[in-house]
């Protein structure tokens, strides 16, 4: 084993896209999916429970411990008691990542409103905002802060989860783990780490811009 | 519901070599290497990096770093790369994987402390090191606290994946059973990892209300 190099790029070049379903460019397709479908589900469901649990201060504390536990509970877990309910499709790698990312993004969500300065606030009333229009015009977009930090973590860590699907046959670019080490060939397992951090960094890097295109004002307040 | 009356009804998995007690106690020792390991090397020099400010790109690399990596792929290429056979290479990445959380806390909390109330124990005569343990490290404990549970909750869920590269443990009952498709074992598996997961979590807790003195909880 100790003159097999750790790469090799004609397996790489032979298996990128040669039309099979293990091909790595349709795991690298799966991947994406995978892990940007539960953050997509998740802050479409936090955006309105986050604000629900601002508006009603009670329903913040039950909701963040059962975050708590979801979050302290291993991703390998969730996905096989899932197996049970949804078999071995898609789902039950989205639908455990889902809450995952539910996990972090409520509390960003909350964090992010209440990071809204009480004097913008006012302002806003004294402008003559209705609440409605106050919370879509306002609150909302000087929360976009806090809660892209939250997107950030809640993107990174989906991607290099969806892996671990590997072990129920659902895990995209994670299959090049399970192949390489079933053949004890080390190339396609470093091709998946690379391009998982990969994958992450970039996605880390779209968010940054977003958050630079999506709140002008801060980058403006800094230069002056 | 039926799956986890027949796993934890029967008998045979009650004793043995492969029975729930042996697995979880295996379980424990490996997490318990691993989370002390690392904690051996990411509390102090957390500690250090936080007190002197020397360092904070590698705490902050570090944390990057350990979000993106995919956990079931380093565990594959260590343990192909360092041999199979053996127990000390499975956990060369439960400890690399354990340090970024203890780390990046204990860095955040010991540099997060009040400036004011770092320069009133200077004030009062204190020396270099006498700050760092008397002051910062008290008042940094909650979050030191927070980074240790986090890192022990990473080890107990590596640990389980890491069933798959042959380590013992409860994870073997998730992994043999998706292997032969007794999905009960599986169930029964995740359902103990789960309970074990809470426990740490708990465990945890009960510290931070131990440990933490008053004072410093009642600012938080």
């Amino acid at each position: 084993m100790s003159e097999e190099p750790l790469i090799r790029w004609d397996w790489i070049a032979r298996n990128w896209a040669n039309g099979s379903p293990t091909a790595i460019s349709v795991l690298l397709e799966n991947h994406v999916v995978t892990a940007f479908l539960p953050v997509l589900l998740g802050l479409i469901v936090a955006v309105p429970l986050g604000l629900a649990c601002v508006r009603w201060r009670w329903l913040y504390q039950p909701t963040a411990a059962l975050m708590n536990v979801t979050y302290s509970l291993p991703s390998l877990v969730l996905f096989s008691i899932f197996l049970s309910i949804t078999g071995l499709t898609r789902s039950t790698v989205v639908i455990p990542l889902t809450f995952f990312a539910l996990a972090i993004l409520i509390p960003a969500v909350v964090d992010g409103l209440a990071s809204v300065p009480d004097s913008v606030r006012q302002s806003a009333v004294a402008m003559g905002f209705r609440p409605a229009r106050r919370l879509l015009l306002v609150e909302l977009p000087v929360a976009v802060p806090v809660v892209l930090a939250g997107l950030r973590v809640a993107t990174v860590s989906s991607i290099s989860l969806v892996s671990v699907g590997a072990l129920i046959g659902q895990g995209g670019l994670g299959n090049l783990f399970i192949d390489g080490w079933q053949r004890q060939f080390y190339t396609p397992i470093v091709v998946g780490i690379v391009l998982i951090v990969v994958l992450a960094v970039l996605a880390d890097g779209l968010l940054v811009l977003a958050q630079r295109l999506l709140t002008p004002w801060s980058r403006a307040r800094r230069t002056t | 519901m039926n799956w986890l009356a027949g796993f934890f009804g029967d008998a045979g998995h009650w004793s043995g070599p492969d029975g729930i007690p042996a697995r979880l106690l295996e379980h424990l020792e490996f997490s318990a290497a691993a989370f002390f390991v690392a904690a051996l090397i990411a509390v102090p020099l957390g500690m250090l990096i936080g007190h002197t400010g020397r360092g904070a790109l590698l705490v902050v690399v570090a944390a990057n770093a350990a979000r993106a990596l995919p956990t079931l792929g380093l565990l594959v290429l260590v343990v192909l790369l360092a041999g199979v056979g053996t127990v000390l290479p499975v956990l060369i990445p439960l400890v690399v994987l354990a340090i970024p959380p203890i780390l990046v806390n204990t860095y955040e909390g010991v540099r997060g402390v009040d400036a004011d109330l770092r320069d009133a124990a200077y004030g009062m005569g204190l020396r270099g090191r006498q700050v760092l343990f008397q002051t910062l490290i008290p008042v940094a404990l909650p979050l030191i606290l927070l980074g240790l549970r986090l890192a022990a909750i990473q080890v107990v869920s590596t640990a389980t994946i890491a069933a798959f590269v042959g380590l013992g443990g409860l994870g073997r009952f998730i992994i043999d059973g998706l292997a032969t498709k007794t999905y009960a074992d599986v169930i029964g598996g995740a359902v103990l990892v789960a309970a074990l997961a809470l426990a740490v979590q708990f465990v945890f807790v009960l510290l931070d209300r131990v440990a933490v003195s008053p004072g410093v909880r009642r600012v938080r």
